[in-house]
């Protein structure tokens, strides 16, 4: 292990602060589940950790306050908290489904909401249904706050869109569409705490006529970030919801994943079963629609 | 750079002087002596090394001692009251939960954790908590009899 020294702000202002004085030098630390790891690993480095474990108020799940319908989830909640949370299980079930699957009990106790999202390891379970959703993300520094959809803060293997200076509070998920089903599938042939070897979410929406209304796809662990399916969406939209045109989307996804071969399978394999668990996780989400 | 922190290990407080890369299993192994919690993979996977901080199962080979100043920590050692074993604790003995043993500290941890937030579990649900807990003996029937049995008569795992 590395030697650094500890910081632990009682507050987001002193936690700026820091991050300020120390800059490039400096990490924030949540849960510490994959920081501490890398920093064992001697691949993250820091000279200081700031530890957000005292900083109050990022750890609450509530409605969101600004008119649009859906859940405001504060950074430090715990992914066991979501993945248990009623209100969530009522008003998000895609959302506590998928933290379900996030490791074991115990990592999820430990590790939080946003220290999940900012590792930016491709093959994370939340963010291909937080695409599928809508999620955006709210960045907090000293001088502002921005605010970033899933897809877009996801840049490259192990890279996220925070800046110098800035900490992730919160992140905001819309309610699904009326009339809407969504799966989440993790593709798991070895065994059950593993990363997915291939993972799809998908959110329906069919009309009258079985038309689709509405779709969103989104698939983990077969590039370097989760990857929007928006070909296959296309291919869906406006269009009834038949075997062939879900067989047409999900033989889409083909072409815009880009998986590694590694001991979870090949390449060729994982390009495979991304267009099996498209087509399952749309058929599932479909199936879901009709409760 | 060391640092003065404060921990509560199985009930009684301890001031201990840490380096901030100090590990909390390391921390509670070779600072405070208490060996019964012991490390396997070191990434977080096994489950050798679980304990619960503030009631809630963590890893203690991926938890800093010093982000977790304050603390209440309890340990192996600390489920035994006036020389009573915790119920999870006899169960294994009764129904041989364990074979080489090195693993054990920490199922017994992991399922006193899911007793305390759920006393009545379903066998699935017993073998969803338990996932993160490994046996290489791979006694993993006779663990999770160990842990149904521990839910005491009046209360049997349901189906
Ligand atoms: C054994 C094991 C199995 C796992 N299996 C899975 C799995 O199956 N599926 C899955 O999805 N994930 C899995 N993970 C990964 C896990 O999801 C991450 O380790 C965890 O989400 C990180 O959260 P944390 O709070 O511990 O983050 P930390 O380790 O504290 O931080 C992670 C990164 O985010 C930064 N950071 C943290 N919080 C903030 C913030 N609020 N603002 C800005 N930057 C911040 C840190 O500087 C660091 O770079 C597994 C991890 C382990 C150890």
């Amino acid at each position: 292990m590395i030697e650094f020294e500890l910081h632990s702000p009682n507050s987001l202002a002193e936690a700026f602060s820091l991050l300020e004085t120390y800059g490039e030098d400096a990490r924030v630390m949540a849960g510490g589940t994959a920081l501490v790891l890398q920093m064992k690993q001697r691949l993250a480095q820091p000279g200081h950790v700031i530890s957000l474990r005292r900083v109050g108020g990022l750890n609450r799940i509530e409605e969101s306050a600004n008119g649009s319908a859906g859940l405001k989830i504060g950074a430090l909640c715990a992914q066991q908290q979501v993945a248990t949370s009623p209100l969530v299980k009522t008003k998000l079930p895609l959302v506590a489904e998928t933290y379900q699957h996030v490791a074991t009990p115990r990592i999820r106790y430990m590790a939080s909401v946003g220290g999940g999202l900012v590792h930016g390891d491709p093959s994370q379970d939340p963010p291909p249904s937080l695409i599928a959703l809508g999620a955006s993300l709210t960045l907090t520094s000293a001088s502002g706050q921005r605010v970033v959809s899933m897809e877009d803060f996801l840049i490259d293997y192990y890279e996220t869109d925070v800046q110098p200076g800035e900490i992730l509070t919160d992140i905001f998920i819309p309610s699904a569409p009326a009339g809407s089903g969504a799966a989440y599938l993790k593709f798991l042939p070895r065994t059950a705490d593993d990363y997915a070897t291939v993972a799809v979410a998908a959110v329906v929406t069919p009309g009258p006529g079985n038309v689709c209304q509405d779709v969103r796809i989104a698939l983990g662990a077969v590039g370097t970030t989760a990857i929007h399916a928006t070909q296959a969406e296309e291919i869906l939209l406006g269009r009834p919801l038949t075997e062939e045109n879900i067989r047409a989307a999900s033989a889409s996804v083909k072409d815009v994943v880009d998986p590694l071969d590694d001991y979870r399978g090949s390449a060729d394999y994982k390009r495979e079963m991304a267009e099996v668990f498209t087509r399952r996780a749309i058929q599932q989400a479909l199936a879901n629609a009709g409760r | 750079m060391n640092q003065s922190i404060n921990l509560k290990v199985n009930g009684t407080n301890h001031e201990i002087e840490v380096p901030a890369q100090r590990l909390l299993v390391d921390c509670l192994r070779y600072d405070l002596g208490l060996t019964g919690t012991k490390e396997g993979c070191s990434v977080g996977v096994c489950g050798a090394c679980t304990v619960l901080v503030n009631g809630e199962m963590s890893a203690s080979c991926l938890t800093l001692a010093a982000a977790v100043d304050g603390a209440e920590i309890t340990t192996i050692e600390g489920l035994a009251q006036d020389g009573r074993l915790h119920p999870v604790q006899q169960s294994f003995i009764d129904h041989g939960g364990f074979q080489c043993g090195i693993c054990t500290p920490g199922q017994v941890m992991a399922a006193k954790a899911l007793l305390d937030v759920n006393p009545n579990p379903t066998e699935q649900e017993i073998r969803e908590w338990m996932m993160g807990n490994l046996c290489r003996c791979t006694g993993y029937y006779k663990i999770l009899e160990s842990i149904v049995k521990a839910i005491g008569p009046t209360q049997e795992a349901r189906k």
